[in-house]
């Protein structure tokens, strides 16, 4: 036998192999892809992503799977990073061949990672914030969390309902601050809402005093309206107390919410109010909140699990896992085809961020009643009645 | 008036934080022609270090006195593990290793501590001082408090001390100095030990103000290179005055004009200092005598 002859042997039988394992593999699993950004600037959105997608994928393989199948998770850490991202989502689909993805913790990641799966018709369920994600709809693109529009539409009703109508904004420079400024800005003119000042600062910043003092000297401003995440919030709110600015009421958005900025804020976060997802109080809603029971299993599971204080971010990754482990059941198929039909058709899924309804043109399927309106008072969160 | 004020002590106090990191850099820079990049995770340390000693029940002071010890002891392995090893490659090398080591240290600290954000008590209460109408928070005068009495630490050591006179030496003319019987290893082993314990301490102070996590070096190792560049790399004075100018320019730009290009300003102002006197503000002329 030549070396030649060995090495094409070698190589056929390889080829082979991998021919006949290949189909054999794909029936016993069910392939998800996920990548987030567990590590990197945006951990603190992936890390309890990644856990809950762990924790629960063993769960529902230790009770027996989907369909009597397990499911393999294939995740990758793509650091905050855009780019990386994108490399992750051609190895998702090309090499893994995985049948949904659940994941792209930040927007940023997200869009970069829409275009290889719209190419390759594998549907998405993307754990992002913006609204750019899901308007316009792409066929094979979903998403879980709550939009920044939708939070700034929960915050101008409340003012609305309190009467304040001319505000200041002091936003983050982050992509999440920038978008949910824009949005605010576009949203505003519906409840009648003036935005009379508006000021920002860097995502890394350790002093708003000079923005806050320019909007504390500006004329008639009747609430301040902070969209960002991270540490920025906090130091707005203990600078706002600083100054002096506590007659005005302030308003946070979903990007704090997490036991971790009360912490972090200390008494200057009292009467801070913002909207949230239920989970953030699920031991607060009334027993017939059709979202109580999901809330509190999905807290008590992750603390139990971790050891970690639950946050809103690994219920988006609970909610599509989910939505996608509910399709796979209908659809009774791997077809990514067939599931994301199927994802489309999600209705009265109830969820740890609301109860879903999708449509072929709304891929997101949440409306305002998602969000809770929320008051900080010492120290712990309080559930606003509405219209108060 | 009230307005001027509120932008004066806010300035000064973000500008106390990247002078002290500027003299971390300054004092590297003298004694060795290293630029450490790795300077602003010495504040990081300085803050995490506290915050977590402290967690565990330590008192303050002593978990503060903790941090800066773990501080100088990284300072000084980064200096005998990465720095002496290369002795003899270009600054470039040199510059790319500190880089090296300020990764390592970050990605470090996620492990070792977590990736939330912390926060200190303030030393003083949290109620806020007026100041000709501007309200301070007692914190900041322990930030301006501090860094004068490491300034004026500093300054007393480098005139009125022989080990101090030998850092100067050597930061004037290393070979001279090493004929003059000057210990050089020890006087860098001093340099990186001392701007690890100013970056520490500034962690520890300024952290009731601004929190801490484990990456909050990155940008103040940016800001206090930009304010040792505009003050004169080399000089500790100059680094000390480029820090508060800094500071000032970030709040006054915020505050007047606008805080969108908030970050822009300053860095605008230090180029175009920057492309008038390449030395920098309180740089010395280079005089080559042949």
């Amino acid at each position: 036998m030549t070396p030649f002859s060995a090495i094409k042997r070698l190589v056929a039988t390889t080829a082979l192999v991998s021919a006949l394992c290949h189909p054999a593999l794909a029936q016993q699993t069910i392939k998800i892809g996920s990548v987030l950004s567990v590590t990197g600037p945006a951990s603190f959105l992936g890390e309890p992503e990644d856990k809950t997608l762990r924790m629960y994928v063993e769960k529902i393989n230790a009770a027996g799977g989907v369909n009597g199948k397990k499911i393999e998770l294939v995740l990758y850490d793509d650091g905050g990073d855009a780019n990386k991202a994108r490399t992750f989502a051609t190895r998702l689909i090309e090499d893994d061949k995985v049948m949904a993805m659940v994941g792209g913790s930040t927007t940023g990641t997200t869009m970069a990672m829409i275009p290889v799966f719209e190419a390759a018709e594998v549907p998405l369920i993307s754990l992002g914030g913006a609204i750019e994600i899901v308007q316009p709809v792409q066929k094979y693109v979903f998403k879980t969390p709550h939009t920044d529009k939708m939070a700034c539409e929960k915050i101008f009703e409340n003012l609305k309902q309190r009467n304040l109508t001319n505000i200041a904004m002091i936003s983050g420079t982050d992509g999440f601050g920038a978008s949910m400024r824009a949005q605010c800005n576009i949203a505003a003119p519906k409840y009648g809402i003036k935005v009379v000042a508006e000021e920002s600062y860097g995502p890394r910043d350790s002093d708003m005093t000079a923005q806050l003092t320019k909007i504390k000297n500006t004329a008639g401003i009747q609430a301040v309206v902070n969209p960002g995440f991270g540490q920025g919030p906090a130091i707005v709110t203990r600078n706002y107390a600083q100054l002096g600015m506590s007659a005005t009421p302030l308003y946070q958005s979903h990007g704090v919410a997490s036991k971790s900025f009360i912490d972090l804020a200390g008494p200057a976060a009292d009467g801070v109010r913002l909207p949230a997802a239920a989970l953030l109080v699920g031991d607060k809603l009334p027993d017939s909140d059709a979202q109580k029971k999901i809330v509190v299993d999905y807290k008590k599971a992750y603390e139990d699990g971790t050891k970690q204080p639950v946050s809103t971010f690994g219920g988006h990754a609970y909610d599509g896992l989910f939505i996608l482990v509910d399709a796979i059941k209908r659809a009774n198929s791997t077809d990514p085809k067939k599931l994301r039909d199927e994802i489309e058709k999600t209705k009265g899924f109830v969820g740890t961020g609301g109860v879903v309804n999708m449509s072929p043109t709304d891929h997101l399927g949440l409306d305002l009643s998602a969000f809770r309106m929320l008051e900080i008072k010492g120290g712990d969160w309080t559930l606003l009645a509405p219209g108060t | 008036m009230a307005e001027f004020f509120q932008f004066l002590m806010s300035g000064l106090t973000v500008g106390a934080v990247y002078a002290l990191v500027a003299l971390g850099f300054t004092l590297v820079y003298n004694a060795s022609d290293v630029v450490n990049f790795a300077q602003g995770e010495f504040v990081m340390l300085g803050g995490m270090v506290t915050v977590f000693v402290s967690a565990m029940g330590v008192p303050l002071p002593l978990a503060a006195l903790i941090a800066v010890i773990v501080s100088v002891a990284v300072g000084l392995l980064l200096y005998w593990l990465a720095i002496a090893p290369a002795r003899g490659a270009s600054a470039v090398t040199l510059i790319i290793i500190t880089i090296g080591a300020s990764i390592l240290l970050r990605g470090a600290a996620q492990v070792v501590f977590d990736k939330q954000f912390h926060k200190l008590p303030a030393f003083s209460g949290d109620t806020p001082i007026n100041l000709f109408g501007a309200a301070v928070q007692p914190q900041s005068f322990w930030v301006l408090g501090g860094t004068a009495v490491i300034v004026l630490l500093l300054y007393m050591f480098l005139e009125r001390t022989v080990l101090g006179k030998a850092v100067l030496a050597t930061a004037a003319n290393r070979l001279a100095a090493r004929l003059v019987g000057i210990n050089i290893t020890t006087v860098m082993a001093l340099a990186f030990g001392g701007s690890a314990a100013i970056g520490a301490i500034a962690g520890i102070l300024v952290t009731p103000i601004t929190l801490t996590s484990y990456d909050v070096g990155t940008l103040l190792a940016l800001k206090g290179f930009a304010a040792a560049m505009l003050g004169g790399m080399g000089n500790p004075l100059g680094a000390v005055a480029g820090g508060l100018l800094l500071g000032l320019l970030e709040s006054f730009g915020a505050g007047y004009i606008s805080s969108t290009y908030k970050d822009a300003f300053a860095f605008i102002v230090i180029l175009i200092v920057l492309f008038a006197m390449p030395q920098g503000l309180f740089g010395r002329r280079t005089v080559e005598r042949v």
